[in-house]
């Protein structure tokens, strides 16, 4: 009996992790390959192993693939409307500071058209995760390029080659403050669970840009139709230096232009909680 | 390759000391989407296609011929498998294959 089980592989129904997934939605709806799979792996391995409570964790996503992100984890979760996780986020974060807030959404969603609530919330040190999932286009919608397509990237909308400049986003979250900015791919995944770790603890804004295989959507217009084409791109032109240069780090998608990759930024600043309740001190409304 | 590369490493004075984890793997055939990934970040070609499809057509991994005792448990096909649909569990080698 043993014998048979170390030569052969078990087959079992379920995983260890089911506790925190919905395991009933499984098979979730993604593409074979995708990588929002393993991102939802990355943060309920940073949940299963942060200091705070399950029951303290809530999950916020707009709209779109990884907009789905919400639906399959087991913990209180939100789906919000397009471009609007950030904003829902925010507020429920002012009202229930003991809540551990994460938004996990797409590009499109979270710095295309919701980009000011992007910007805002960064500014004001709102003392939220946001873990952007970047497969550089709308996927869900029929493949239209966004703001972070890269130059000359093909798309639906793009064929000849997306005329546009991308989002640099680590430089843009750095500039506007951010005490956390790191950016992995789901190849690093052990280092994309630590950094969801630190995040978690981060007072205030922490960003992590997660760079992710679409083989069904990017991939298809741009010669990588398999989530391995993504894997081997990564193996071959991603470099870690926590240090980099952030000015430098746009992606081109180009083979032999590396993606930097590392924890960019981890400082301290007063967060919009300190801040408001400084004011709301001043004015008298509390001790 | 493995141990060519080692021949040039000392070897350590505690090495019978030293223990390598041995891995029993687990699969969810309903769950795979055969992306491969497991099969292809395994750094110990411990996994193929397997051969049987699930209900959506896709071919789940199986441990390759005669790899079963090559796993490490080092959880890499586990971490990047997008589906839940891989895991490992990790046990002492020596006593494993005593008992
Ligand atoms: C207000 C509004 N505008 C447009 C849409 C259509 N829409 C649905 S998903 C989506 C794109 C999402 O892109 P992204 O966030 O990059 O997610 P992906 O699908 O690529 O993971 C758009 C434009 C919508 N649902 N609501
Ligand atoms: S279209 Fe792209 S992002 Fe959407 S599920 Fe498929 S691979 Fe994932
Ligand atoms: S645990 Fe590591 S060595 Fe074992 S099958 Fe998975 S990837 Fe291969
Ligand atoms: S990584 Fe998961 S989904 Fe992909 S082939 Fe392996 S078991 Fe199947």
């Amino acid at each position: 009996m043993v014998e048979v089980q170390v030569l052969r592989e078990v087959v079992s129904s379920e995983s260890p992790r089911d506790d925190l997934i919905r395991r009933e939605r499984f098979p979730h709806i993604w593409c074979p390959g995708c990588g929002l799979g393993t991102v939802l792996k990355c943060y309920v391995e940073a949940i299963a192993s942060s200091d705070i409570p399950r029951d303290k964790h809530v999950i916020v996503s707009g709209i779109g693939c990884s907009g789905r992100m919400a639906g399959y984890v087991n913990i209180d979760s939100y789906h919000v409307t397009h471009g609007r996780p950030i904003a829902f986020a925010e507020g429920m974060k002012i009202v229930r500071p003991d809540l551990e807030v994460t938004v996990i959404s797409g590009d499109g969603d979270l710095v295309t058209i919701g980009g000011n609530h992007f910007i805002h919330a960064i500014r004001r040190n709102v003392d939220i995760n946001v873990f952007l999932v970047n497969n550089f286009i709308y996927g869900m919608t029929g493949n239209q390029y966004g703001s972070t397509t890269p130059l000359g990237a093909r798309s639906s909308t793009s064929p000849y080659g997306c005329p546009e400049y991308p989002f640099n986003l680590p430089l843009l979250a750095a500039a506007l403050g951010a005490p956390f900015v790191a950016r992995w791919t789901t190849l690093h995944v052990r280092q994309l669970a630590e950094a969801m770790k630190k995040a978690m603890k981060v007072k205030g804004f922490a960003f992590i840009e997660i760079i992710s295989p679409c083989p069904v959507g990017f991939g298809s217009y741009n010669e990588m139709r398999e989530g391995m084409d993504f894997i081997k791109f990564f193996l071959e032109n991603c470099i870690v230096d926590h240090n980099a240069d952030l000015n430098k780090v746009a992606i081109s998608m180009r083979p032999g232009d590396p993606i930097i990759l590392g924890n960019f930024v981890e400082r301290e600043a007063p967060t919009y909680h300190d801040l408001e309740r400084e004011v709301f001190r001043k004015a008298g409304w509390l001790k | 390759m493995n141990s060519i590369s080692l021949k040039f490493v000392r070897e350590p004075i505690n090495k019978h000391l030293q223990k390598i984890p041995l891995g029993i793997i687990h699969v969810i055939p309903e769950r795979c989407k055969e992306c491969n990934y497991c099969i292809e970040l395994c750094p110990r070609d411990v996994l193929k296609v397997g051969e049987e499809r699930n209900f959506k057509g896709y071919r789940w991994p199986v441990i390759a011929d005669g790899k079963a005792l090559d796993c490490i448990a080092c959880k890499m096909c586990e971490w990047i498998c997008p589906e839940f649909a891989i895991f490992v569990k990790e046990v002492d080698r020596t006593e494993w294959i005593k008992s």
